[in-house]
Formats: C-alpha cells, sequence, structure tokens
C-alpha cells in the first residue's frame, strides 16, 4: 500500500495518492463505487468513506478520480486546492501510519506500508518493507519500540521538509516559505 | 534500527517465558473520533518507558458502544477482560501503570463505574 501526499505550493495543490496492489475492481464496480449507496461490505447499506472524500475534494477546487483493475490493484487520487479556506488540515500523519501499521502487522494480514510525503523539492520516505529487513523476521512492525521509532521518525521528517517547523499550521507554505533544495532522496536509516 | 533490533529481541525472549498481557484499543472511526489515537500512542510510550516485555498492543475495531469510545480493554492471563471507558491519554498512563504493571484494576475508569 502505497500512500503519497504531494504538496506543491507553487502551483497550489495538494494531492492524495493511495494505491495498493490488492485485488482490484471491475469496470463497473469502480463506475458505481462513488455512490454513497454502493458498498461491499455486509453490516449496512452504505458506505460514506469515498463520497465524503469526493466532496471534500469538490468543495476545494479538486477532484476524485479512482482507477483499477480486477486483480492487479486500485490507484485512488484526491486533488485539493492547497491554499482553499475549506481544505482540511493533513491532521498528525505520525500517528496516521503507525496507527495503520500497527494494524498492518498482525501476521495473518500482513501489509506494507509506503509512506511519501513531498513539499515541493524536499520529500520524506518511510517503507516498511526496509524496516522489515532491517528489523529481520522475529519482530513485528508492532512492538511499541518499533512504531515510536517509526512515529519519531515521520515527525522529525516532516519537520524537515516544512523547514523546521513541527506544525502543518504554522509551517508558512504558501506564505513566505524558504527554499531549502538538495534533500530529494529518502533518508537513509 | 540495529539497535532496536536487538533490544526487542530481548525482551521477545523473555515473552516467550510468560504469557503476556493484551492491551486492545477500539481503532474504529468512532474511537479515532473520539481520539483513540493519542491513547493508543500514550499505552505505547508507556510500554516502552517501562520496558513492559509481556505486553502486546493492538487494534480492533467498533464493539458498538461509540458514545463510551475510546474504549481500551486489557486481558490479563488467567483475568477477565476488562473493559475501560472514555479513556484519554492521562488515563491510559494511569491503567498501564496500575493496571498492566501492578495488577490493581483502575475501577473508577471502568465499563461498570461508568453505567452507575
Amino acid at each position: 500500500m502505497e500512500i503519497s501526499i504531494i504538496e506543491n505550493t507553487k502551483a497550489d495543490r495538494l494531492t492524495i495518492c493511495i494505491e495498493d496492489n490488492g485485488k482490484g475492481m471491475d469496470k463497473e464496480f469502480v463506475e458505481k463505487v462513488k455512490d454513497p449507496f454502493v458498498t461491499t461490505r455486509t453490516s449496512r447499506r452504505v458506505g460514506l468513506g469515498i463520497p465524503l472524500m469526493m466532496a471534500a475534494c469538490r468543495r476545494c477546487e479538486g477532484d476524485l478520480v479512482i482507477e483499477s483493475e480486477k486483480n492487479a490493484g486500485t490507484r485512488l487520487t484526491a486533488e485539493f486546492k492547497h491554499s482553499h479556506i475549506d481544505r482540511a488540515p493533513i491532521g498528525n500523519m505520525a500517528e496516521t501510519m503507525i496507527s495503520l501499521i500497527l494494524a498492518g502487522s498482525e501476521a495473518n494480514r500482513a501489509v506494507d506500508f509506503i509512506y511519501r510525503h513531498i513539499i515541493d523539492e524536499r520529500d520524506l520516505c518511510l517503507d516498511t518493507r526496509e524496516i522489515r529487513t532491517a528489523l529481520g523476521n522475529d519482530i513485528s512492525l508492532g512492538e511499541p519500540e518499533v512504531l515510536i521509532w517509526i512515529k519519531d521518525y515521520i515527525n522529525e521528517g516532516l519537520k524537515n521538509i516544512r523547514g523546521g517547523v513541527k506544525d502543518e499550521n504554522n509551517s508558512g507554505i504558501g506564505r513566505n516559505q524558504k527554499e531549502n533544495p538538495g534533500n530529494n532522496q529518502c533518508q537513509k536509516r | 534500527m540495529e539497535e532496536i533490533r536487538k533490544k526487542t529481541l530481548e525482551t521477545i525472549n523473555v515473552r516467550k517465558d510468560r504469557s503476556g498481557t493484551r492491551i486492545v484499543v477500539g481503532m474504529a472511526t468512532c474511537g479515532i473520533a473520539a481520539g483513540a489515537r493519542p491513547v493508543l500512542l500514550a499505552i505505547m510510550d508507556e510500554v516502552k518507558k517501562h520496558s513492559l516485555s509481556d505486553v502486546v498492543v493492538a487494534q480492533t475495531g467498533c464493539i458498538g458502544m461509540c458514545r463510551l469510545e475510546p474504549i481500551v480493554e486489557v486481558y490479563r492471563p488467567g483475568e477477565e477482560k476488562v473493559t475501560y471507558v472514555k479513556v484519554n491519554p492521562s488515563k491510559a498512563i494511569r491503567i498501564v501503570n496500575e493496571h498492566v504493571m501492578k495488577g490493581k484494576i483502575v475501577e473508577g475508569y471502568t465499563i461498570g463505574a461508568e453505567s452507575k
């Protein structure tokens, strides 16, 4: 599962791309999946995740695109105008990622995550496959020690790509951003 | 990473000898909206801080009591499950310190106390 967040402040766009290599959807289902009354779950007949996300994009001069191929995977791309007054903050990515990674760490349904966050020229990259390799087979990604390391790694990385500030709301992005090019690669551990 | 690997390996070896405590945090939409993520983080921080080797932290979905979220369940081997409701990070730290580490249930935060 690959999660990319691309903040392009020059073009004033925010793009969130979520891609997997899962079972995919057939053509007909992709067409109707944006309908809130279409869902695969059996507990109830509505599914609001995609419609709400699409509404969020559209009220920010953006849109939501879903591409999918049966048995190959799905890609969801959500676009927003970065500075739009209605654009919700990205929120706490470190918390979000560690709860995803914890959920994906269970042996019977293991999911690897690649999280990439790009702000103009700078980027942050986290790949749980690399961490798994470094940890070896006997240590789960769900160990508190590991998850807290990941949390700190993301917070530190985001601070770097935001130009030294911790919080997206104080980052000054789009106002008087300082350039700090040349940190383009995934940081090495 | 190498350092974490070594340290964690040691704690896992200890864990193999005893069956551990399981702490489960409700992380469905309702739990997250109520603030389950900071609770989960506080629990993990506390587990790490005290190097608790026989504790597993996990998450679960909605158990149908959304109004009582964030919900934390503690399973200690040989004891009945204890459900804590409306947990926040500071309550979570107390639960780890008193219940998980010393076996003393924090009665005031349990679902039993809530419904009274």
